[in-house]
């Protein structure tokens, strides 16, 4: 437990009773959450070594309900984190205890679809596969799908700018997002862009989006919804080297081809994953890719094909090309569930940094290092075509000191993809877990720069305070 | 006027400290092809990328290519091809709209997120800039994302860069996210279709699962009849397979031709920079993003009260409107139609007195104005880069 919260502001503390009742008065009774027990749901997200007790946690239906929540607070000097779903794995929507919990999970509406012009306006508490659900009925799809896509709200994909595995071909939440109706913490509501292409003015939509929830609470928010193609299906890859796959990734992108998705496993991952799913993985290769790609069954056929010659001169030790919708769903499974399979036989953190994809083999190399250094075991499943990787450090919290050193090992593994050029997190975020390493990526004016314009929106660090930024070196207003 | 033309970004920095400590107010340019876009504004001063020149790195495999701001975009359009790839969002050129010469620069494909036909598909500019240098208004140098293509470390200030115009910083090195430049390109031509037709066959289109990656509309002028355009592009195969799967969708649209080669490729090269509009050049242009299927209603809008002429691309999202160059150049009828339609419009062309008169950006609700003013003032305190190129006061 090595990451700090900030001491509770003791004046806040004591006034929780009239804070609680000046809530009340702004909501409905079932809308305000005060016992302990029922506060202990929100202690923690998907982070969840770390937990903090909230003031209270309250559940707006509305703009204005949270327009008057955030105005409430922002006159009395009372920190708000806000929150979707709570599946962040940075612990971006871990509470404070001198802080409420403004959640947006009540609002989940959808409030308007146009296939016409290909978007969906909805409440942000909606989750992110409750979008394409809506509009699938007309071969329509949202297309960032992180893993939580079932739990996960648009609200915290748009704090968090949340990516997944198909964002190669289809980008992540910020190059699918047209407008939104953002609540700023003096409670102004405002409008930005709206449901046509490119805002005006200043970019704020793309400031918005992976600003962890310290600019304002969205409300509603318009996304670009689009057609799914008419089929897609993925072929499996193992080799028995590391640089063979990185190799074969770059030399399928260097023919012109951008798969759907291009992800990356290694031995351990497999193993694990083959166990869980059993997706037919091959359990005799150092590394395995999935590859797939989209279109009508001849265009698929034709693309395959063209990837399989391209894969011959990297000598892969098995080739499979999925034959049916099963086989398919099988080979997703799999990969989908790396996770939770991870879970099954070990506690893990799993970190999110990006690489130059050609620094492919030098990094896994090293993670294995570094993670032996500290007596533990990895296991690597990342987004290949885009150098996003998810290194699962496993420990067991029985052992007292594991977890401190799985953390260790995470910070080392991340300082290391920084300095190849990549960066700390490429779709999970900083939240607190990075909060402290964003030094290793940035220097002071870089910081202060980002500073200043959160300033604009928060001058007095109200709205998710704890997060993003090390605690040492804050810019006052 | 003296011209600073930096040769590092350490240079910038001094340049810039020395300008905010004098509160000298400087122009920021790379070659000056696009200087007479923007609200005309008085300086001291000008500070050109035009010595900051060259591609810092280009990883084919990765996809992605760094340059130095000043880098012609011909340079780097050059190198990319060279190696079977191109900038996705196909950025326009403005010089023959504004009849400009000289050499665009790479940075202000940045600073002004400028795209082409391409961006409903591919996003535009700022969705494929994943990483900028640049000085601020307090002459530091400042770094955002960087040279991998997902990245949510900390606030995302690449994207404030992009089309701000030069109002917040001064950019010294961008990299941008391209993608392999497709094996063949065909264009479906649907004539003689109304607008409101028109854009109801390109929705179609663009709702269709065939990747469309051009969609625009060329309504009847002169002796020329309209036409609407659709553009594929991939291998080859593929390419086939949706011409014929398209034809087949939009058969109640009409009889359609199919249009390849350089004849193609000129044609939607006037899509993009918008000389379909530029055989006039005593006229003013407009341009105008809104939802696609509200286009028409707009241009019919607007054409109730001025002598407009007008194109679509975008599936209709984006309009090119010639209004007479009288009065406020249509302003005030541009501006009813966005508050009435909702998007928001730009005045491309004009001369400096009608561009000083006029909004030449779409005006922002006060709210928004405020966030607006408090980020120009976070990057640039003393209000030096390039004041009032966009907003009074900004």
């Amino acid at each position: 437990m090595t990451i700090a919260f900030p001491k509770p502001d003791e004046a806040v503390l004591a006034r929780r009773r009239e804070i609680v009742e000046g809530l009340g008065r702004l909501v409905a009774p079932e809308a305000l959450i005060i016992s302990e027990d029922e506060r202990r749901a929100f202690e923690t997200d998907g982070l969840t070594a770390y937990r903090q007790m909230p003031l209270a946690v309250v559940l707006p239906s509305s703009t204005q309900e949270v327009s008057a929540i955030l105005r409430f607070c922002n006159e009395r000097g009372v920190k708000v984190v806000p929150r979707g779903a709570g599946t962040s794995l940075c612990g971006g929507a871990i509470p404070q205890e001198d802080a409420i919990v403004l959640g947006v999970a009540k609002m989940n509406r959808i409030l308007d679809l146009n296939f016409e012009n290909r978007t969906a306006k909805v409440q942000s508490g909606i989750t992110n596969l409750g979008i394409s659900q809506a509009v699938s009925h007309e071969g329509f799809f949202y297309a960032p799908d992180p893993s939580s896509q079932l739990a996960c709200t648009i609200a915290g994909n748009i704090a968090m700018n949340s990516g997944g595995a198909h964002c190669l071909k289809y980008g992540v939440t910020t190059n699918n997002l047209l407008g939104v109706t953002m609540v700023l913490l003096d409670g102004t509501v405002v409008e930005i862009g709206g449901d046509h292409l490119d805002s005006a003015g200043y970019d704020l939509l793309g400031l918005i989006c992976g600003s962890e929830g310290q600019l304002g609470v969205v409300t509603e928010a318009t996304v670009r919804i689009l057609r799914a193609a008419e089929g897609a299906r993925p072929a499996l890859l193992g080799f028995e080297k590391v640089e063979d796959a990185g190799a074969c990734v770059a030399a399928i992108i260097g023919a012109g081809i951008i798969p759907v998705a291009l992800e990356y496993m290694d031995k351990p991952a497999i193993q694990i994953c083959e166990a869980f799913a059993h997706a037919g993985y091959p359990l005799d290769v150092e590394a395995m890719l999935i590859i797939e790609v989209e279109g009508s069954d001849q265009e698929i056929d034709d693309m395959l094909r063209r990837i399989v010659a391209i894969a011959e001169p990297f000598k892969p030790k098995t080739m499979k090309v999925s034959q049916s919708e099963a086989e398919s769903a099988a080979i997703w499974k799999g990969r989908k569930s790396a996770f939770g399979a991870t879970g099954r036989v070990a506690d893990y953190i799993c970190m999110d940094g990006t690489i130059p994809t050609g620094q492919l083999p030098h990094v896994l190399n090293r993670i294995d290092e570094i993670v032996k250094s500290y007596g533990l075991g990895v296991a690597n499943v990342f987004h290949a075509g885009d150098g996003n990787l998810h290194p699962l450090v496993m420990f067991n919290t029985n052992v007292p000191g594991e977890m401190e050193k799985a953390e260790k090992a995470g910070e080392d593994i991340l300082r290391l993809c920084v300095e190849v050029g990549g960066c700390l997190t490429g779709e999970h975020g900083v939240g607190i877990e990075k909060r402290d390493l964003m030094t290793y990526q940035f220097n002071a004016a870089d910081l202060e720069q980002q500073m200043r314009v959160r300033g604009v929106f928060d001058p007095r660090w109200l709205l998710n305070p704890a997060k993003v930024f090390p605690l040492e070196g804050r810019l006052a207003a | 006027m003296t011209t600073h033309t930096p040769r590092d970004e350490q240079d910038a920095s001094t340049i810039i400290s020395e300008a905010a400590s004098k509160g000298t107010l400087l122009s920021l340019a790379g070659q000056g092809t696009k200087a007479t876009m923007g609200r005309p504004n008085q300086t001291d001063a000008s500070i050109s990328s035009s010595a900051l020149s060259g591609i810092t790195l280009y990883e084919p495999a990765e996809l992605v290519i760094s340059a130095r701001s000043g880098t012609p975009v011909s340079e780097v359009v050059r190198t990319l091809a060279a190696k079977g790839q191109e900038l996705p969002f196909e950025p326009m050129d403005y010089r023959p709209l504004l009849g400009a010469r000289g050499e665009p620069t790479i940075g202000a494909v940045a600073a002004m997120n400028i795209s082409g036909p391409r961006r409903i598909m591919a996003g535009a500019a700022r969705d494929s800039l994943i990483g900028v240098r640049f000085v601020n208004g307090r002459g530091e140098a400042v770094k955002s994302g960087g040279r991998v293509m997902k990245n949510v470390t900390g606030l995302d200030l690449v994207k404030l860069m992009a089309g701000s115009w030069g109002t917040l910083g001064f950019l010294t090195e961008v990299t941008f996210k391209v993608l392999p430049k497709a094996e063949r390109m065909a264009t479906l031509v649907i004539r003689g279709l109304k607008d409101s037709k028109a854009i109801d066959a390109l929705s179609q289109a663009l709702g269709s699962p065939f990747d469309v990656t051009g969609a625009a509309h060329i309504p009847a002028r002169d002796r020329q009849g309209a036409s609407t355009l659709i553009r594929l592009e991939g291998f080859s195969v593929s390419v086939d397979y949706r011409l014929n799967e398209l034809r087949r969708l939009l058969k109640r649209f009409g009889p359609s031709d199919i249009l390849e080669g350089k004849g193609a490729q000129a044609l939607w090269q006037s899509v993009r920079d918008a000389t379909i509009l530029t055989e006039q050049n005593d006229r003013a242009v407009w341009r105008v993003s809104t939802a696609p299927t509200k286009g028409p209603d707009f241009t019919a809008r607007v054409a109730q009260s001025l002598d407009a002429q007008w194109f679509y691309d975008w599936g209709g999202g984006l309009l090119w409107i010639s209004t007479p160059l009288e009065g406020d150049a249509g302003a005030s009828a541009l501006r009813e139609a966005t508050r009435e339609f909702g998007g928001h419009a730009t005045l491309v062309r004009a001369p400096a007195e009608i561009r000083s008169a006029v909004d030449v950006f779409e005006p922002q609700a006060d709210a928004l104005m405020t966030l607006t003013r408090g980020i120009k003032t976070s990057f640039d305190p003393n209000g030096i880069l390039n004041p009032g190129r966009m907003y009074a006061g900004v």
